[in-house]
């Protein structure tokens, strides 16, 4: 898997100091999971908050009590730690049950379905599914948006995305990604603010009508 | 400070936890107040920030980061699962370091010690309207939206100070080569 869309400096950095909205940290967590490379600038990142905690000033606190402490040595590692080679992120594994060809589908217009993923967090985090050939819809609706091609491929005029790509688009940038041939193209899609499926559908019937 | 931590880990040793303690303790306290939690709330959490160092102390690996890295991380975790309530997302620096696929990057040459102070030095020599939105990111938690809009300033332009910054910092750790 050769990875050429990365995420950007800035939704790295904000994801290590721990202040990206929940829904983009989990596509960020699935990303890195899937990228030496972006895995590599995270670890850089942490330095930066490792310095400036070293450089808070004090704010005093209780002293330490020994009989809080239980035998150290007892812990096991971050549950995400577990390597594995599934089509679905490990980060994510626990929201996406039986994988990706037993998802319930949401039909949201043609050749366009979804499936919301609950999650404690801001922002909206769903899986998106587009028809080969098909037009990936915007559904942003300001705020910042990611998303990670877990199966097939689109492109727009950035490039080309395929598994394990990031893109990242604000609401500054317009785009019209499309599905390539060769298959449905699945997505996972953090959108920091929480978009409206009625417009999303009423484009989808307008685009429908035109042809 | 590694080598406090190898005596937790290796001989749980209460003298090694306690030096620890009275250097993070009161800066972790500190970050959780920065990010919104009042006193006590704050000390809870970084009694439970050093407790989770104190219980896994056996995960830390010196060629990862630096302490203060790996109390930052754990700290950053709690916080997103205490105080705001949500996944903590983020993996926490422990384990063996990843084998490189072949060529070392040049930061990797660097001792977590080294690395540190480098990343330290190169923060003090950030332009103020840069450090501004790294500390309000690593230390206030704001997101690139809340940062915009505590500053008055446009999205666009938070994220190129963060950007270049990033690429300052990273810059530090690379001339070596």
């Amino acid at each position: 898997m050769t990875i050429t869309h990365h995420l950007d400096d800035a939704t790295l950095m904000s994801f290590a100091a721990g202040a990206l909205p929940g829904a983009l940290a989990a596509v960020a967590a699935a990303h890195a999971s899937m990228c030496l490379r972006c895995r590599r600038e995270l670890a850089m990142l942490e330095t930066v908050g490792g310095a400036l905690l070293a450089d808070l000033p004090a704010t005093p606190s209780a002293q330490f009590d020994p009989r809080r402490m239980v035998p150290a040595g007892a812990a096991q590692p971050h549950p995400f730690a577990a390597a594995g080679d599934r089509e679905i992120p490990r980060p994510v594994a626990g929201l996406v049950s039986g994988g990706l060809d037993s998802v319930p589908w949401r039909w949201l217009g043609p050749g366009v379905w979804d499936h919301l993923l609950p999650h404690a967090g801001l922002g909206r985090l769903r899986l998106l599914r587009v028809a080969r050939g098909r037009n990936i819809p915007e559904h942003g609706h300001g705020g910042m948006e990611l998303t990670l091609v877990l199966r097939g491929s689109f492109h727009d005029d950035t490039g080309r995305y395929r598994r394990g790509d990031v893109a990242e688009l604000d609401e500054t940038m317009a785009h019209q990604p499309v599905a390539d041939a060769g298959g449905d193209c699945i997505c996972l899609v953090a959108s920091e603010k929480p978009e409206h499926f009625s417009g999303l559908i009423a484009r989808q019937w307008q685009r429908l009508r035109r042809i | 400070m590694a080598d406090l931590l190898r005596r937790v880990a290796e001989q749980a040793d209460p003298e090694a936890f306690r030096e620890l303690f009275q250097t993070y303790g009161p800066r972790v306290k500190a970050y959780m107040m920065r990010q919104g939690a009042d006193a006590a709330t704050a000390e809870d959490l970084a009694q439970e920030t050093l407790l989770s160092v104190w219980r896994r102390a056996s995960l830390y690996v010196a060629d990862r980061g630096s302490v203060a890295t790996w109390i930052f991380a754990i700290a950053r975790n709690v916080r997103i699962d205490r105080l705001r309530r949500e996944v903590a997302w983020q993996e926490l620096p422990e384990g063996r370091p990843e084998q490189p696929s072949g060529e070392t990057l040049p930061d990797e040459v660097l001792s977590a010690k080294e690395r540190q102070a480098r990343v330290r030095t190169a923060l003090s020599q950030l332009p103020p309207e840069q450090h501004q939105v790294v500390t309000l990111s690593y230390l206030d938690g704001l997101s690139h939206g809340e940062i915009a809009a505590r500053l008055g300033l446009p999205l666009g332009t938070v994220k190129s100070r963060m950007r270049i910054a990033y690429q300052r910092i990273r810059a530090a750790l690379e001339d070596l080569q």
